[in-house]
């Protein structure tokens, strides 16, 4: 592992990272068409805002689902639940303001096609939005809830994990809300601040009977809520909101489902396995090219996409072939889900091992109010 | 002469504003105090509601006009320094609700105490945060109320407890300072303030059941600008009637375009939980020019003409600016000279915040939790030294 964290650590990134900087001043500055007071232009001139810290990697244009648009993140769920609505009379949509379309525009339209009995909004009541869904679903229909940022579903978090996920297990399978899936964007979006940047999904992960999935790009996103939509179990979709809008792929129009609790590797190698989901999964593709240029080394990089249940086999398989493990997230590294993979792989593949498991994650507050020291932050994740 | 002449400089010393009137006209003709009718307040589970009368005096107008365009000028600049990219992420503004915080700060003391939602700047300021402070906080600097490191949502000071992001968790807390003053017999009020769309959130209800068992001194206000987000109140609420929603707890409908409505109200709300009465809830008509927040252009769910009548009819400025020059209490040059200082002090605040410096990279971890000495924090790599201290 020290070649591992050697090759993390020495690939440096540095000089890249400075020209990710610099390509982002400039954009900072041709941004500027507002006019600017004396004072505050000037203070432009210094500015290092980071409009993004990752490369998004768009996965190539699938071919076995039919016809394809230009979609992103957002336009991609959109699609997802115009298909639900239309082959499913039973679905309905309900959150904060998702009849104007949802403060992220996932929601668009689909009021105004559907009707506004099917996709209305709610008050501001999160606990009434999961309890009023497991209702829903449990009396057969399907339940499609939004909560409007994953950071508030923490009001939610008791008819989660003690209705939802317990309701078919409590009442020996005569009753299920598995037609229930909560909708909530999630993840660091950069200036998002405490309340709109956290990653939950860990939470989540300690309660049996729940699925929790993360996609990484626009077509995952589709296949991945249809499956959850489908599955007969409550399921949470985290959607990584910074790439709403950052994230373009020719996406299926049709219909289409991705198996749920299957990894996804996402570039094969045999040095090291890295391990992500979400965002985070474009960080280590970067990351895997850098120690491929720098360094030579050959890196497997998987995308977990279902963290509960999760994909043990594929994941330990990788680890037997490379001997290494590393992975990361967004959210803070005690008590994170790298550390129940990093438990699991280690109980599995202990003989296959060559070095410490490494989790790559931290404990600070990556929702700090503050974008610079954000910057820094993520900028040491991808050193 | 002479005596006359000292006099003149005394009142020019005592009230800086009307050094520049002196020329024009004198002092001694403003009128010094005038009583005006307010709009009484609908109640609910009271025998009596607030006063119909309300008087004011040159210096409490004077004082209320300089803090409410206070607030109006720091919003502006602050949506425009958003546009400008200098203020990032989540921005929430307060202009057309000014009369709110000056009412209710006219009414109590600053020992009372007051915890707000994500609409904080308005209050942050009439809690005796400056401009500068609250505008570098918003900016992510380090001379910023919580050292750059909140932003819009999270600004404090003595006996303000926030700024709190999640909507409708500052209710229960409010509560709690109500116990704690209760448990302290301080005579202290605890305001708890949250908005209509807030106002639909269980624990709001655990709340007031709570705070009526136990006889706190807590004055639940709802401020309803009439849009939770992009949602009007009649579409998210079965009952728009918010100063009923306490059902046991006695409750007041204010009309919060007007300062005098709000201080009266907020004054009797006061006695009611000083006398040992318990909890009392207000709700204050209001409303936010802005949008929810700077995502929301603020027009899709509303019309331009409505932003547009409510401007126009009842701005709680101008209703003040109004009052003042039409009852002889303040001249138009006074009002000019308190506009031009206003200007010059949020001007001279956003240079400060746009060219204090960002905090530095060790204060990153600080105030995770209390320590002495530095605990270490886990960085994104062993080598990571990051500490946090307190």
């Amino acid at each position: 592992m020290a070649a591992a964290r050697l090759l993390l650590r020495s690939a440096a990134l540095k000089a890249s990272l400075s020209d990710v900087s610099a390509g982002v001043q400039s954009s900072t500055a041709g941004g500027s068409l507002l006019r600017l007071s004396p004072s505050c232009s000037l203070r432009l001139k210094t500015q290092k805002r980071h409009a993004t810290h990752f490369t998004f990697y768009p996965d190539p244009v699938p071919t076995n689902y039919g016809p394809t648009t230009k979609m992103n993140l957002f336009q991609s769920i959109t699609s997802a639940l115009d298909n639900t609505l239309a082959s499913d009379p039973t679905a309905v949509i309900f959150g904060e303001d998702v009849a104007f379309g949802g403060v992220f525009r996932c929601t668009v339209g689909l009021r105004d096609k559907y009707g506004k009995d099917r996709v209305f909004n709610t008050p501001l009541c999160e606990q009434g939005i999961v309890g009023f869904g497991i209702g829903v679903a449990v009396a057969g229909a399907t339940a499609i809830a939004e909560i409007q940022f994953a950071d508030y579903i923490f009001p939610a978090f008791d008819q989660i994990v003690n209705e939802a996920a317990k309701y078919r297990y409590r009442s020996g399978n005569h009753f299920d809300c598995g037609k229930m899936t909560i909708r909530a964007p999630w993840g660091c979006v950069g200036h998002g601040s405490l309340y709109h940047s956290q990653s939950p999904e860990a939470f989540f992960a300690h309660s049996a009977g729940l699925k929790v999935v993360v996609p990484r790009g626009p077509v995952q996103a589709k296949g991945l809520l249809l499956s959850c939509i489908a599955d007969e179990n409550p399921c949470i979709f985290f959607e990584p909101k910074i790439l709403y809008r950052a994230a373009v792929e020719q996406v299926p129009t049709d219909a289409y489902h991705i198996p749920l609790s299957q990894a996804d590797i996402v570039q094969e190698g045999s040095d090291l396995t890295m391990v992500a989901w979400g965002t985070q999964v474009h960080v280590l593709r970067e990351v895997a090219n850098m120690a491929q240029d720098k360094l030579g080394l050959s890196c497997e990089v998987i995308d977990l996409q279902t963290i509960l249940p999760w994909d043990k086999e594929t994941v330990c398989k990788s680890v037997v072939k490379t001997g290494r493990l590393l992975i990361s997230h967004e959210a803070p590294v005690t008590g994170g889900f790298a550390a129940e993979i990093t438990t699991a792989v280690q109980e599995e593949c202990f003989l296959n091992l060559e070095a410490p498991i490494t989790r790559v994650s931290n404990d600070q507050l990556l929702e700090s109010g503050n974008d610079e020291l954000i910057t820094d932050v993520v900028a040491t994740l991808v050193d | 002469m002479l005596p006359f002449i000292s006099v003149a400089l005394r009142g020019a010393a005592k009230n800086k504003v009307s050094v520049a009137v002196l020329s024009s006209r004198s002092y001694a003709s403003f009128t010094p105090q005038a009583t005006f009718d307010i709009k009484p307040c609908e109640v609910h589970r009271l025998d009596q509601g607030p006063p119909t009368q309300a008087v004011l005096t040159r210096e409490e107008g004077l004082k209320y006009y300089r803090t409410m365009q206070i607030m109006r000028r720091m919003e502006l600049k602050a949506d425009q320094l958003y546009k400008q990219k200098i203020i990032r992420g989540f921005c929430h503004l307060y202009d057309g609700q000014e009369a709110c915080a000056m009412g209710i700060e006219a009414a109590i003391n600053l020992t009372d105490h007051l915890i707000t939602a994500y609409r904080a700047h308005g209050y942050t300021y009439t809690r005796g945060v400056s401009v500068k402070e609250i505008l570098a906080e918003l900016t992510g600097r380090r001379g910023g109320v919580a050292k750059g490191k909140g932003g819009s949502m999270h600004m404090y000071a003595k006996n303000f407890y926030g700024g709190n992001g999640i909507v409708g968790a500052q209710v229960p807390l409010g509560a709690g300072v109500a116990l704690a003053c209760k448990y302290q017999g301080n005579n202290q009020v605890c305001v708890a303030l949250y908005g209509d769309g807030a106002a639909n959130q269980g624990q709001i209800f655990e709340t007031y059941n709570m705070a009526a068992l136990w006889k706190l001194p807590c004055i639940f206000i709802c401020e309803n600008n009439k849009y939770g987000m992009g949602t009007a109140v009649e579409r998210a609420a079965a009952s728009t009637d918010y100063y009923k929603r306490g059902e046991f707890i006695p409750g007041l409908r204010v009309d919060g375009m007007d300062v005098l409505c709000v201080r009266e109200a907020t004054k009797f709300a006061a006695d009611h939980c000083r006398s040992g009465k318990g909890p009392i809830l207000m709700e204050l008509q209001t409303y936010r020019y802005h949008g929810h927040s700077m995502s929301d252009p603020g027009i899709s769910y509303r019309t331009r003409e409505e932003i547009q009548e409510v401007r126009s009819k009842s701005d709680p400025i101008t209703m003040l600016k109004d009052r003042l020059i039409n009852n002889n209490m303040a001249s138009v040059e006074e009002i000019k000279e308190i506009d031009v200082d206003v200007r010059k002090e949020v001007e001279e605040a956003a240079q400060f915040a746009t060219s204090d410096p960002e905090p530095p990279l060790e204060e990153l971890c600080n105030h995770i939790y209390y320590n002495e000495p530095p605990i270490p924090v886990r960085g994104t790599n062993p080598w990571a030294k990051l500490r946090s201290s307190s």
